[in-house]
């Protein structure tokens, strides 16, 4: 039978199950053969802290929502249009999202009493109308995969265990998704057991030929590759990208990285991918706690690598005493948070941007960290050079910010080649620089481990095995040039001062931000940084298209800021900052450059959702010029 | 005392010099600022006397200490140094040391610094058996802040926090070394230079963790916590000597010259103290640093007072080999590196990798 074929500009699938079910790789599949297609996409992986919480309840719930088009996008979508639901906790956890009219497609197989009532629903939803809004496939995945896979003896339950590719099949079908890599996948990932394998094969077939020829679906989409800049591009998540950056940054400064840290959600991925590079010289020090990987860390700068750690707000705040000496000390490290819902343990798989505070200020005394944070998942790489360019050339310990949303999103990533990235120079001291007076009064050459480079105010940095330049540093105040214990108070004051001047001095090698205002008549600036970078773009998409103008600047540097944030701020009308925290950045706004920021603040563990950020700006901008010209809320406009 | 096996395996890797340094050599140019008296001056002297018998490039040592008043003595040495934050030095150690073969680390460590805010990294890094060597130098108070208690303060101690006596039951630091499987424990006193020095000797031929414990004296807060071992009518008593291949004896030497007391295994499989004239000189305990089964000198480390101190086991109590952490995870980098091509070109393909496609 010809199926209708049925063109779309978009689409996004949330497939969604039990935290067994396999959820996450049915979604990172059909990412990858989205990915494959052309198209253009952004993930949203949701899943619970536990590893396995009780079968069949809410809280065991795992999703994986895909948003992919056939243009460029930002966000991996507010809601879907298809939901994928494989149990009735996973029914019930995500109809909230749904909109009415939007596809359901539900395996029924789980829909028993005793299930219905783990996800507590008093009657079966397939079977009254309460679902009478939405477009409703009911299908029997588990018991067709049982029945395809039945030929190669498998227990029923590793049988049903098939189920998602089975799932992954028709999906794959009905969106005209190119299969071989999914193929090739299974092939290799189940290579030792040859009936899993070929189980998971076939029900991933049986899938895509049960939407072929049964007239359960009866209308198959289209979404056509999206228009990208040239050149070679791959799926990648934010964690990988981050990984890579190192590995990049250690090449391009020719400095062996050191990762020192322990194993927190969501940050464990960065060493597990460092732990497979050590061709590169790379190694990885799975520490005792948070400090010892911090303390390593910076061992290993002052030895002459380029110290890394990586964690998540609970971490730094067990760090942050060692950052502190890593100010003092002047030395190269890197410090990775992968926020994650807070305070305390928080939410630990959900996303948030609540640690730039404790990134700008999260230390005793006047230690002031310069702080970079990536836009995007493929971002998180230029993010990782960059971090690193300003660690080595300044000498100084760097807090980059990701978070969960960047860290385990995925989106299309133009694959960089090498002479884009920056040459870093870790210029380490080789000889004497000072001229001392000995007890005799005679000179001799000396090495004074605190005067500094003119233009970068950065200290020098000898590595033990240096002949001649020994010398001792410490967490105790230095004297200024030989670096000394100081108790001096004229030298304290100034050493306080030089060491803020240093992290500000950063702000001259930054390039002027990048201002969005594609009318150039816009009166309301959005303001944003890290994650929320899709969010907001695609919320100035929708006000533009609206008809509405606005501005949108993204920064990557929270501290110091480009120099050029003052003057782009005053030449708005009214400036608004969405952040996934209570305002946080609103906060450091104010006080630096005292403009009345509005904040636009949702703490949800998720990422802002586009549309409702779109009214929120709209709003702001009909108070702002005293135009409403029409109603932006009921716009059918593009995401 | 133990032999040391020349060349130091410790310090394979380490480059050496032709230039005869002297003590001068590792002095630096900064004051002493320790109170008179503190057993820290000699510990101080004794390393600074005994580092150029090892023979290596002075810019090749590096030492690293935490907080605490012997924390300050990375200043006083002319080599590379980290005066770091309380607890953490054995971690930053591990850093370095990791990282850089060539590099003979230290750590200068104190009861407070490393039994109590520093427990943890003490412990791992003995267990991983980093190449470190590991100065604990035991005052039982804390000087710096001025007088409280410390984990091997003795119990019902009156300090400054503990005007009722201290309720607190501290740590014997050779007992948390050998059940932290240290490879090297030992324990020497500040006050006997010739014993200190060789016992730094063989910590620095160890290949792995070395902790040495030393006994060293406040005189302003605690002073006299060692009495019993340095005065000359107890110390006979106190001192329990651990000689490899010995029988381990002590006490007032009979006419013999020998000790009137002496170890033997007591029936419960520990050890306990007899007189030498109650046993068979073949039963006496004959001290065996290398057993692979620590359980013996547990048992040994089980014999110091965790009161007052009258009595005390010294030497190297633990000396064998393991697989150190540094030399097995640079070994895998080596392993991977091996016939590897350029490093850019190899950058090029790990980021490409996996499945690509090209827009043109």
């Amino acid at each position: 039978m010809a199926k209708q074929v049925k063109q779309l500009d978009r689409v996004i699938i949330r497939f969604a199950g039990d935290s067994g079910d396999g959820m996450q790789l049915t979604g990172d599949r059909f990412t990858q053969e989205s990915a494959a297609f052309g198209n253009d996409l952004m993930t949203l992986p949701n899943f619970p802290a536990e590893i396995r919480a009780p079968q069949g309840t809410l809280p065991g719930v795992s999703s994986f929502q895909v948003h992919f088009a056939d243009h460029d996008i930002l966000t991996a979508g507010d809601s879907p249009d298809v939901l994928v639901a494989m149990n009735p906790a996973a029914l019930k956890a995500n109809l909230p999202d749904m909109k009415p009219g939007t596809s359901l497609i539900v395996d029924s197989h789980d829909f028993t009493a005793r299930n219905l009532t783990k996800a507590g629903y008093a009657d079966n939803p397939l079977e009254d109308s309460s679902l009478a809004d939405y477009a409703l496939s009911v299908v029997d995945l588990t018991g067709m995969t049982v029945e395809a896979v039945k030929e190669f003896g498998l227990s029923r339950k590793d049988a049903a265990r098939a189920k998602n590719m089975f799932a992954l099949g028709l999906l794959s079908w009905m969106y005209g998704r190119p299969i071989e890599t999914t193929l090739a996948f299974l092939e290799k990932r189940f290579a030792k057991a040859p009936d899993i394998r070929d189980a998971n094969l076939t029900a991933f077939k049986a899938g895509w030929n049960f939407g072929e020829t049964t007239e359960t679906f009866a209308v198959q989409y289209e979404i056509k590759p999206a228009p990208m800049s040239a050149g070679t591009y791959r799926n990648i998540t934010g964690n990988l990208a981050l990984a890579y950056g190192l590995v990049a940054g250690g090449v391009q400064s020719g400095l062996p990285i050191f990762l020192g840290t322990y194993p927190i959600t969501p940050a464990s991925d960065i060493l597990h991918e460092l732990s497979k590079h050590k061709r590169f010289g790379i190694t990885t020090f799975q520490a005792e706690d948070e400090i010892a990987g911090i303390g390593a860390a910076l061992g290993a700068s002052f030895a002459g690598s380029l110290g890394v750690t990586s964690t998540s707000g609970p971490g730094i705040a067990l760090k942050s005493e060692t950052i502190g000496l890593a100010v003092m000390t002047e030395l190269p490290l890197l410090v990775i948070d992968v926020q994650r819902g807070g305070p305390s343990t928080g939410l630990p798989t959900k996303t948030e941007q609540a640690d730039l505070l404790q990134a700008m200020f999260g230390r005793n005394g006047e230690a002031p960290v310069p702080i970079v944070a990536p836009q995007s998942p493929g971002d998180c790489f230029d993010a990782a050079v960059e971090a690193i360019r300003i660690a080595v050339t300044y000498r100084t310990p760097v807090m980059l910010l990701s978070d969960g949303y960047l860290a385990n999103g995925s989106e299309p990533w133009r694959i960089p080649e090498l002479d884009e990235l920056p040459e870093i120079d870790p210029a380490f001291a080789t000889g004497t620089n000072h001229e001392s007076v000995d007890k005799e009064g005679n000179a001799k050459p000396d090495f004074w481990p605190y005067l500094r480079d003119e233009e970068t105010l950065a200290r020098p940095w000898a590595i033990p095995g240096t002949a001649g330049l020994e010398h001792r540093i410490g967490g105790l105040e230095k004297g200024d040039g030989h670096g000394n214990i100081s108790y001096d108070p004229g030298n304290h004051d100034y050493m306080v001062r030089i060491r803020q001047a240093k992290v500000d001095r950063i702000a001259d090698s930054l390039p002027p931000l990048e201002v969005d205002d594609p009318s150039g008549k816009a009166k309301v600036l959005v303001l944003g940084w890290g994650s929320t970078y899709g969010p907001i773009g695609a919320a100035c998409r929708r006000v533009r298209k609206a008809g509405y103008d606005v501005a949108q600047v993204h920064l990557r540097h929270l501290n110091p800021f480009p120099k050029d944030l003052g003057e782009i701020l005053k030449q708005y009308d009214a400036v608004m900052v969405p952040e996934m925290n209570l305002g946080q950045l609103s906060l450091l706004i104010r006080a630096k450059y005292l403009v009345d920021v509005v904040g636009y603040n949702h703490v949800r563990g998720l990422p802002l959702k586009a549309a409702e950020l779109a009214e929120s700006i709209t709003d702001l901008i009909s108070t702002t010029t005293g135009t409403l010209d029409h109603d932006v809320h009921q716009e059918e406009v593009a995401r | 005392m133990t032999t040391t096996e020349l060349p130091f395996p410790g310090l394979s890797g380490v480059p050496t010099t032709e230039d005869k340094l002297t003590g001068k050599d590792f002095t630096s140019d900064q004051e002493v600022r320790w109170c008179p008296g503190c057993g820290d001056y000699a510990v101080l002297k004794a390393v600074q006397s005994f580092l150029p018998d090892l023979g290596l490039r002075r810019e090749n040592i590096v030492f690293v200490s935490g907080i605490g008043c012997s924390s300050r003595f990375p200043y006083y040495l002319e080599t590379y140094g980290m005066h770091s934050i309380h607890g953490r030095a054995p971690a930053i150690a591990t850093g370095i040391a990791t990282s850089r073969e060539d590099l003979s680390v230290w750590v200068v460590t104190g009861d407070g610094d490393a039994l109590s805010i520093g427990g943890n990294h003490l412990i791992h890094a003995m267990r991983r058996n980093v190449n470190l060597k590991i100065l604990l130098f035991n005052n039982r108070i804390y000087g710096l802040t001025k007088g409280q208690y410390s984990p091997t303060s003795e119990p019902g101690k009156v300090t400054k926090s503990t005007p009722a006596g201290s309720v607190d039951h501290p740590f014997n630091p050779v007992s948390l070394a050998l059940g932290a499987e240290g490879t090297f424990v030992a324990r020497t006193v500040d006050s006997d230079r010739k014993h200190l020095t060789s016992v730094l000797s063989a910590a620095a031929a160890h290949r792995g963790t070395a902790l040495v414990e030393i006994y060293q004296n406040c005189p302003i807060f605690n002073d006299g916590a060692f009495d019993a071992i340095k005065q000359p009518d107890t110390k006979a008593d106190a001192i329990i000597p651990l000689v490899q291949g010995e029988p381990i004896r002590f006490g007032v030497p009979q006419e013999d010259g020998k000790g009137s007391k002496g170890i033997v295994r007591s029936a419960s499989g520990g050890v306990e103290v007899v007189q030498t004239a109650d046993v068979a000189e073949s039963d006496l305990l004959v001290h065996d640093a290398h057993a692979d089964d620590p359980s013996t000198a547990f048992a040994l480390s089980r014999l110091t007072d965790a009161g007052v101190l009258h009595q005390s086991p010294i030497g190297i109590f633990r000396q064998v080999q393991r697989p150190t952490y540094d030399d097995q995870a640079r070994e895998q980098i080596v392993t991977a590196s091996a016939g590897q091509g350029d490093q850019r070109q190899a950058l090029a393909s790990l980021i490409s990798g996996g499945d690509t496609w090209t827009v043109v």
